[in-house]
Order: C-alpha cells, then sequence, then structure tokens
C-alpha cells in the first residue's frame, strides 16, 4: 500500500470538560474512500473539524505529505492554509455563498487556487482557467446548466450538490465530506455515489455518512466512532463481522447494515 | 438582468455627471462650495462603502483618517504660501495608508460590535492627539491660507484658488474614486472581499487568507478617506479636532446607510442627501425657529428611510422596478 497522504495521530480535542474527539487515530491514502461513521454525536464533524484547521487539536498531530507541498503538521494550522496545501472540505451543514450565481460560488472557490489578488484592475470574471475548473466541476456535481441561478433558489437538495462542487473547484488531492448525501433525492446520491467513485483513484477520500448502503458502497476502509472515540476500524467485511460495532452502534437494529 | 436596466444606471450616472460638470457656469458661488463638499463627503463615504457595504466591516472611526490627511496637510503647508499639491497629497494618502495598516493589524482582529467599538477608540486617541498635543493646535485646530497648486516646473497646471477649478478637480476625482472602485470590486480581490462579508468562514476554508484581503481593504479604504480629508482642508483652510471626532466618522456612516450599502453611488447619493438636507432643514429663511431644531427632523426622515427602504434610498428604483414587474405580469 502507498504512504498515506494524510496521517492523524492521537486526536483529541476537548471543549470544556467534554472530550468530543478522545485519541483518534486514521490515515488516508489516494485511491481510497476512508469512511467515518457512527451515531449523532459520536465526534464525527468534529473530527472533520480538525482536519480542516476550523478547529485545533487539543492534542495530537496531523502530517500531511505530498510531492509538490513536502510534509507538514497541520494540528493548529490555519484553516485557509490546509486548504491551499489540498484539503479541501464540504460541510454538513450547507455553507455556500447565497447571493452569489451558483457560478460565481465555484469561480470563487476555483479562484481560492491561484492567488492573483494583487491584480486588481483585472476582471475576476476574465481568467478562462479559473472558469473552466468552475463550469467543470458544475457539470461533475449535476449542476452545469444551473450555472446562471442565484445560489439561493437552488432547492436544499441541489445547494447539497453544490457544497461538494465549490470543494472541487478547489481542486484538492485530499477531500473530506461531511454527510454529502444529507437531504438529497434518490437521483442525486446516486449522482454523487457515482462521482465519489470517479474521483476516489487521483484523492484520497474521507467520507462521514449515514446512509449506509452508500458507504458501503463506496469505502475501502471504515472506521467507526461512537462517543468521540474509535471503536472498530477495518475493511468493510470486518466491520460488518465486528461483533463490537454490533453491540455499540447497532443496539438492536439487528438488520445490520442493510447491505 | 432586464436590458432596460443594464444600461440605464450608466446612462442615469451620466446625466448627473455631466449636469454636476456644467454647474458651476450657472450656480452662485455659495452653491458652488456647497456641492464641492457634497462631493467630498461622496469620496468619504465611498471610501467607508468599501469597509462597511463590501467588506462588512463597520467602522465607527472613519473620521481619523480623513481629519489625519488634513493635519498632514496643515503641518507641512508652508505658513503663509500654497503647498504643492504633487508631494503633500501622496505624502497625506501615505500618511493615512499608513495608519490604516498598523490599526488594521489590531482592530482586524475583532469582529461586530467589538470593531465599532475599536474602531471608534482608535480614532478618539487621534482625536485627543490632535487635541492635547502641540502637534495639533489644540482645539482651535490649524489655519491653511492657501490652496495647494498643482504646478509643473513655474507653471500653474490648476489653479485651486478658483473656486470653480477646485470644483472641477473635485468632480473628477470623486468620478476617478469611483470608476476606481467599482474596477477593484470587480477583480478577484474584489470577489474575495463581497466573499468576506457574505461568509467570511466559508472563504476561509476554500484557502483565502481572508485577514490580509481585509487589511488590504482597510488600508485602501482609509488611504481613499484621506483624499477626502486633505480635499476638505484644502476648500476650508482649517482643521481641527472636530474632523477626526465620533460626530463626523457617524455622519459619514450615515451618509452609506442613506444611500444604500454596497452601492457605490449610493453612497455618492447618500452624501448629497445628507448634506442638502440638513442645509434645507437648518435654512432659517424657509423654516424659521425650526430650523435651530433641524436635527430632529433629520432624525425623522433618518427614522422613515431606514422603515420604509431598508435598502437605502438606493432601494427606490427597485421598488419601482418591482412594481413595474407585478403590473407587467413578470413576478
Amino acid at each position: 500500500m502507498s504512504d498515506a497522504i494524510l496521517r492523524a495521530e492521537n486526536l483529541t480535542k476537548c471543549f470544556g470538560g467534554l472530550t468530543a474527539v478522545n485519541t483518534v487515530s486514521l490515515e488516508l491514502h489516494v485511491g481510497q474512500v476512508h469512511a467515518v461513521i457512527g451515531p449523532n454525536g459520536a465526534g464525527k464533524s468534529t473530527l472533520t473539524n480538525l482536519l480542516s484547521g476550523d478547529l485545533s487539536p487539543t492534542l495530537g498531530t496531523i502530517y500531511y505529505v505530498d510531492e509538490t507541498h513536502g510534509r507538514h503538521n497541520l494540528a493548529g494550522m490555519k484553516s485557509d492554509r490546509i486548504a491551499r496545501l489540498g484539503i479541501g472540505r464540504s460541510y454538513q451543514k450547507t455553507n455556500i455563498f447565497l447571493p452569489f450565481s451558483v457560478f460565481e460560488n465555484c469561480r470563487i472557490a476555483a479562484q481560492s487556487r491561484q492567488q492573483r489578488a494583487w491584480r486588481i484592475f483585472r476582471g475576476a470574471a476574465g481568467y478562462a482557467d479559473v472558469n473552466a475548473v468552475a463550469q467543470r466541476s458544475l457539470q461533475a456535481a449535476g449542476l452545469g446548466d444551473r450555472g446562471d441561478m442565484p445560489a439561493e433558489a437552488l432547492s436544499h437538495g441541489e445547494q447539497r450538490q453544490l457544497e461538494i462542487a465549490m470543494c472541487l473547484a478547489t481542486q484538492p488531492r485530499v477531500l473530506l465530506l461531511d454527510e454529502p448525501l444529507a437531504g438529497m433525492g434518490a437521483e442525486e446520491s446516486q449522482r454523487i455515489i457515482e462521482l465519489i467513485r470517479q474521483l476516489t483513484p487521483a484523492h484520497a477520500i474521507m467520507l462521514i455518512e449515514h446512509d449506509m448502503d452508500a458507504v458501503f458502497a463506496v469505502a475501502h476502509r471504515l472506521t467507526v466512532m461512537v462517543n468521540g472515540e474509535v471503536i472498530e476500524s477495518g475493511t468493510p467485511t470486518e466491520i460488518r463481522a465486528s461483533l463490537k460495532v454490533q453491540q455499540a452502534y447497532l443496539g438492536d437494529a439487528h438488520g445490520g447494515f442493510h447491505g | 438582468m432586464n436590458p432596460k436596466r443594464a444600461w440605464s444606471l450608466p446612462v442615469v450616472l451620466l446625466a448627473c455627471l455631466s449636469m454636476l460638470a456644467m454647474f458651476p457656469l450657472v450656480g452662485e458661488t455659495f452653491y458652488i462650495q456647497l456641492l464641492t463638499k457634497v462631493m467630498i463627503m461622496a469620496i468619504f463615504a465611498m471610501s467607508l462603502d468599501l469597509l462597511v457595504g463590501y467588506t462588512g466591516l463597520v467602522s465607527l472611526g472613519h473620521a481619523a483618517f480623513y481629519g489625519l490627511a488634513g493635519y498632514v496637510l496643515a503641518r507641512v503647508a508652508p505658513q503663509y504660501d500654497s503647498a504643492n499639491l504633487w508631494t503633500t497629497l501622496p505624502l497625506a494618502l501615505g500618511a493615512c495608508a499608513a495608519f490604516a495598516l498598523l490599526t488594521g493589524l489590531l482592530v482586524l482582529r475583532t469582529s461586530g460590535v467589538y470593531f465599532i467599538m475599536v474602531t471608534l477608540a482608535f480614532a478618539q486617541m487621534l482625536f485627543f492627539v490632535f487635541h492635547d498635543t502641540p502637534i495639533g493646535g489644540g482645539s482651535d485646530g490649524i489655519y491653511i491660507y492657501a490652496r495647494p497648486l498643482a504646478k509643473i516646473g513655474d507653471t500653474t497646471l490648476l489653479n485651486l484658488q478658483d473656486r470653480r477649478i477646485f470644483y472641477w478637480f473635485v468632480l473628477c476625482l470623486m468620478a476617478v474614486v469611483y470608476l476606481f472602485l467599482k474596477r477593484v470590486l470587480n477583480s478577484n480581490f474584489g470577489r474575495a472581499l463581497i466573499g468576506i462579508k457574505i461568509n467570511e468562514h466559508r472563504l476561509r476554508a476554500l484557502g483565502f487568507p481572508t485577514f490580509r484581503y481585509k487589511l488590504a481593504s482597510y488600508t485602501l479604504s482609509g488611504a481613499l478617506a484621506g483624499l477626502a480629508g486633505y480635499l476638505a482642508a484644502a476648500q476650508f483652510g482649517f482643521v481641527n479636532p472636530e474632523i477626526l471626532g465620533w460626530h463626523s466618522s457617524g455622519s459619514v456612516l450615515m451618509m452609506v446607510i442613506l444611500g444604500g450599502m454596497g452601492t457605490l453611488h449610493g453612497s455618492i447619493l447618500g452624501a448629497f442627501a445628507f448634506i442638502l438636507l440638513q442645509e434645507a432643514l437648518s435654512n432659517q429663511a424657509w423654516f424659521g425657529d425650526a430650523a435651530a431644531h433641524w436635527q430632529l427632523a433629520m432624525g425623522l426622515f433618518i427614522i422613515i428611510v431606514a422603515l420604509l427602504l431598508p435598502r437605502g434610498l438606493m432601494g427606490v428604483s427597485s421598488l419601482f422596478s418591482a412594481r413595474a414587474k407585478q403590473e407587467s405580469g413578470i413576478e
């Protein structure tokens, strides 16, 4: 197996007396989808926030390695620098620029890759490369024909798609997807699952998702979290077979993971 | 967008510009000077709109830059002779930009209500520096006996002593500042500023070092406020601490809000409405004894605008266009 592009070790985040994430370690590899599952309040979103720099960990290290940037410890680094290193994230709660057009949301995301802010007299719409990335990202997320609409006019599901398109437009190597399918219809979900499959060979993906069908359809590895701790980590087959997971996470749901 | 509206704005602006340009040919001296003052305040208001309307930073200390530039001119101008425009204007703008950069490093660490308070605090500090130290000539301020001159060699290019030439000079600068800011706001830098106003957290998560963008915006805004302050000092021929007090900061913020935040022409409209209304309401010939209480009427007017037109006076046009759409059955 290739070396991990992102390796988190003993990540811990305390909010006052509450330990939301407790000594969690995980690795992300290019070419793999690493799903993190667990009941509500398990600390999955907090984990995403630690990796993306929205929160800084109380303890622990996050190493990121790639050819162009070398090796960095992301723990305590600001979120904009982490994003520029190539770690993109989508938000569980839709977090977009509502008054902008759909295209402009993606265009400004793509602009982040080329910080040419000193060119204060050149129109932002005139960068063909940026526009191309933005349009490609919209198309990938299934919003290719929605570019001119104001983002606030999109349906909830479409805003979720835009969230993912914006993440893609920053051209990350690592994708942190926090419940990308939440609130999407069946058809859109299927499209996003297909998109995740297409992205997998060139990206390292961390997927947080409650839809177990989707998780088992795309994940190469799973980490199961309960109360801020990892209770099991392994391949889909190992997780399905794990008694610990069935007891802690499934509780009385004998139906298992539907899959 | 409705094609009719796409061209109507430039046409309206050009019409206003040409009317303003022709005014000195027919207007009385008093009104030429009044409109000069209004246009200077319009530059001041646009500089604040860059912060308030486009970057989402509500400053209540913007007069600090306005006043600082005036004091720079007053300090460097020779006592009974004209200062050189080519050296004193860049010096004043540079001083304001530097002051904005330094204070920006501190004030931009706060946000919301705290930002309002800290910007106010810095402006008040500067107020007392000029009020209580020998630098600023105390509460009486400093006189500037002659307006700056724009010379090349020995020939005077612009005789700013002439009230008409000064008027046109200010008009040109107002137009230049407007076009400059339009251009800047349409660039990558400007789009990022608007992004900061809408959702700074998300913009940072996309990889934008938002602090640097805000600092650049704050610095640019301070320098442009300095341009207005320099012109005002040149026009009135004196500076005193009042021009950088919180009243002055409050008035310009009122102009921006009155006109409609986030539209540069709204700031110009706000400056015109605010100052002309102030002038009219305090006119004893029109309102008699009530003129002494012009602030009461002004306050009522602002409350009415705030209640009826949440987007400021610029919102009037959209009221009409919304009705037009309804009538034609588009919406």
